[in-house]
C-alpha cells in the first residue's frame, strides 16, 4: 500500500503521517496515509478494510429472514433504514412472481416511515454533532446525544433495543406500536423542534464554525455525479435527487418529500457544495423528517386485531414464500441517511440468498477523499471527514 | 485508610495509589464498530461517566483503561496490540460486547473477524451484549474498579503479570491465556 506513495524528498520537508486507524476524528477505523509538506497536504490516501466483517458473505450462509440482524450491523447509526433497505429488496424479489407476492399492510408501511425518519433524525444528529466536535465544539455534540437518547427511548419501548433494532421485517414490522406511542412520538417532535432551534443558535450560526467550513473542499455538481456521491453529499452540491421522491418505495410517494439542496449557505466565502453546505443540508433534512413523521402519524390507519390485516395489521404472512422464493435478481435502492443504500439480491429459489450485495453511501464518499485532499491544510482533513459523515462498516461491510 | 482527628489521614502508599487510580480511570477513545456508539452515549449527557472520574483520552499514552468496543478483525488485531503496548502500566482492558468477547454474531461464518480480543491482549472484564447497554458498561467498569482497588503498585501484586508475547502474535496463540481467569 505505502510503497506507491513514496515521493521524492526534494525539499527535505516532506512528512508522512498515518492518521488512524485509531483516531477520534476518523469516525471509527478509517486510516489515512497523509503526505504533507508542513501544514499543506500534498496527498492523502484512505486505507480501508479494518472493519471488514464479511457481512455479504454471511448473507449467503443464513436464511432470508436471518440476514435482517446483520443489516443492522452494516449501518448501526441508522439501523432502521438499513433493515428497511434489505426488506424492501426481498419484497421486490417476492413480488417478481405473482405466486409469491406479498402485500405489506398499510399500517406497517406507515410505521416503517415513522421509524425510518426517526432514525434519520438521530443519525443526522450524530453526524452534525460529531462534525462540530471534530472542529472543537463539544457542547453541540452533547445536545445532539441528549436528543438521540429520546429517540432511543422510543425505539427501546418499540422493539427492546437501543441500537441494533431488527425491527423492520420482510413483510412488515416486528411489533405494533405500544400503547401511547403516538402521543409520545408527537410530543417528542414538539420538544425536539424547540431543542433543534437551540442547537442551531449554538453552532450553525456560530461564526468560528462557519468560517472553518466555508469554502472548504467544494464539490461541484458534475464532480459529485462523476464520483458517484449519493444522499446529502450529492444534494449539498446542488443536485436535486432523492430516492424517496424520485423512485418512491413504500408510502413515500404520497408524502410529497421536499428535497433540500446546497446553495452556498455560508455566505460570502461559501461555495456550493462546500463542507458547510453538507452540514446545512443535513439540518434541513432533519426538519423535513419531522414533517414526514407527523404526516405518517396522520395517515396511520387504526390497529386491526389480526396482524396480517392488509390495512391495520403490521406483518404480512411470508413464511411460506420465503421457503420457496422465485428465482431471479433484483436491484433496489432506498434513501438512507448516508445516501442511497442499494441491494442486489440473487436468488436461486432456495431458502438462502444466493448472493447479497450491498452498496452504501459512505463507500462512494470515501472514494472522493483522495481527490479532495490535495493542497488543503492538515486541519481541514478533519472537517472534510466530518462533513461527509462516513460510517466505517458501511465502507468495509 | 484511617482518619485521625483534625483531618489527618494515615494510609499506606500502596493503598493511596490504588485509591487514586480507581477514581481516575482515563479511558482510551477507541471504538471500532456498533458498540462504539453505545460507548459514546455512555460518555454522553444521560449516563455521564465523567462523574466516575472517567475521561476519554485520544492517545493511549495518557490512558489507563482500554475499552475495546466493537468488532476486531484480523487486520485490526495487531493495531490493537500496538495500542495496548503504548499504554502505560498499570493498564486495564474491558472487552465490551459480544464481538470483542468472542466474535459475536460473526464468529461462525465470517472469515475475517477475530474470535475474541483476548487472543491478542489480556482482558480484565468482559461485558456481554450486542451492544451492551450503557448501564451494563458502567456495571463492568464498577467491577473493574474493584480490581483496581486491590491492585498493589509496590507490594505483591494480586494479579499475574502480563504475558507479553511477540508484537505480531500469530493467529491462534493466546498471550492472555496464562492470566488468571477474569471475573
Ligand atoms: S457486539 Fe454487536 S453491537 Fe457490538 S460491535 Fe459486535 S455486532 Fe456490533
Amino acid at each position: 500500500m505505502s510503497s506507491d506513495l513514496l515521493i521524492e524528498n526534494q525539499h527535505g520537508e516532506r512528512m508522512r503521517l498515518s492518521m488512524g486507524p485509531q483516531h477520534p476524528a476518523t469516525h471509527g477505523v478509517l486510516r489515512l496515509l497523509i503526505d504533507s509538506d508542513g501544514e499543506v497536504v500534498s496527498r492523502a490516501v484512505p486505507d480501508q478494510g479494518y472493519l471488514h466483517r464479511a457481512i455479504e458473505k454471511i448473507g449467503e450462509c443464513v436464511e432470508w429472514a436471518q440476514f435482517v440482524p446483520y443489516t443492522d450491523r452494516i449501518d448501526y447509526v441508522c439501523a432502521m433504514n438499513a433493515n428497511l433497505a434489505y426488506c424492501v429488496a426481498v419484497e421486490a424479489l417476492l413480488n417478481s412472481d405473482p405466486a409469491t407476492a406479498v402485500r405489506v399492510p398499510r399500517r406497517a408501511e406507515c410505521l416503517r416511515v415513522i421509524v425510518a425518519e426517526l432514525n434519520r433524525i438521530s443519525s443526522h444528529l450524530i453526524a452534525v454533532g460529531a462534525m462540530a466536535m471534530d472542529l472543537g465544539a463539544y457542547t453541540p455534540f452533547l445536545h445532539g446525544l441528549a436528543q438521540r437518547e429520546a429517540v432511543n427511548d422510543i425505539f427501546e419501548k418499540l422493539c427492546g433495543q437501543r441500537l441494533t433494532y431488527n425491527y423492520v421485517t420482510i413483510g412488515g414490522v416486528a411489533f405494533d406500536l405500544y400503547p401511547g406511542a403516538e402521543q409520545e412520538i408527537a410530543s417528542f417532535l414538539d420538544r425536539f423542534e424547540e431543542e433543534f432551534r437551540r442547537f442551531n443558535q449554538l453552532i450553525t450560526n456560530n461564526r468560528i464554525f462557519r468560517e472553518r467550513c466555508a469554502g472548504v473542499a467544494p464539490v461541484s455538481a458534475e464532480e459529485a455525479i462523476a464520483w458517484g456521491l449519493v444522499g446529502p453529499n450529492l444534494r449539498a452540491s446542488g443536485v436535486d435527487w432523492d430516492i424517496r421522491r424520485d423512485e418512491p418505495y413504500g408510502i413515500y410517494g404520497e408524502l410529497g418529500v421536499r428535497v433540500p439542496v446546497g446553495r452556498g449557505y455560508a455566505g460570502a466565502r461559501g461555495r456550493v457544495g462546500d463542507c458547510y453546505d453538507r452540514y446545512v443540508v443535513r439540518l434541513l433534512e432533519i426538519e423535513e423528517s419531522v414533517r414526514l413523521i407527523r404526516e405518517a402519524l396522520r395517515l396511520l390507519p387504526p390497529k386491526a386485531d389480526k396482524p396480517s390485516d392488509p390495512l391495520g395489521g403490521h406483518q404480512a404472512d411470508v413464511g411460506k414464500q420465503l421457503r420457496k422464493p422465485p428465482r431471479g435478481e433484483v436491484r433496489v435502492r432506498t434513501e438512507a441517511p448516508r445516501g442511497e443504500m442499494g441491494y442486489v439480491i440473487v436468488s436461486d429459489g432456495g431458502k438462502q440468498p444466493y448472493r447479497v450485495r450491498c452498496r452504501t453511501g459512505s463507500f462512494s464518499a470515501v472514494g472522493i477523499f483522495e481527490h479532495l485532499m490535495r493542497g488543503i491544510f492538515l486541519a481541514d482533513i478533519v472537517t472534510i471527514i466530518g462533513s461527509f459523515d462516513i460510517v466505517v462498516p458501511e465502507i468495509d461491510r | 485508610m484511617k482518619a485521625a482527628e483534625d483531618s489527618i489521614v494515615t494510609t499506606a502508599v500502596d493503598e493511596f495509589l490504588a485509591w487514586g487510580k480507581e477514581h481516575s480511570l482515563f479511558y482510551l477513545l477507541f471504538a471500532t464498530a456498533c458498540c462504539g456508539i453505545e460507548l459514546m452515549q455512555t460518555g454522553g449527557p444521560r449516563y455521564d461517566v465523567d462523574r466516575l472520574g472517567m475521561i476519554p483520552r485520544a492517545t493511549p499514552r495518557q490512558s489507563d483503561l482500554m475499552i475495546v468496543a466493537g468488532t476486531i478483525t484480523h487486520k485490526m488485531a495487531s493495531r490493537v496490540r500496538t495500542l495496548w503496548e503504548q499504554m502505560t502500566e498499570p493498564r486495564w482492558v474491558v472487552s465490551m460486547g459480544s464481538c470483542a468477547n468472542s466474535g459475536g454474531p460473526f464468529s461462525k461464518w465470517s472469515y475475517s473477524v477475530l474470535n475474541g480480543v483476548d487472543k491478542y491482549i489480556p482482558v480484565d472484564v468482559y461485558i456481554p451484549g450486542c451492544p451492551p447497554r450503557p448501564e451494563a458498561l458502567i456495571d463492568g467498569v464498577m467491577a473493574l474498579r474493584e480490581r483496581v482497588r486491590r491492585y498493589r503498585t509496590l507490594g505483591i501484586r494480586d494479579r499475574d503479570p502480563y504475558v507479553v508475547a511477540g508484537h505480531e502474535a500469530p493467529f491462534g496463540s493466546h498471550p492472555g491465556k496464562e492470566r488468571e481467569a477474569t471475573r
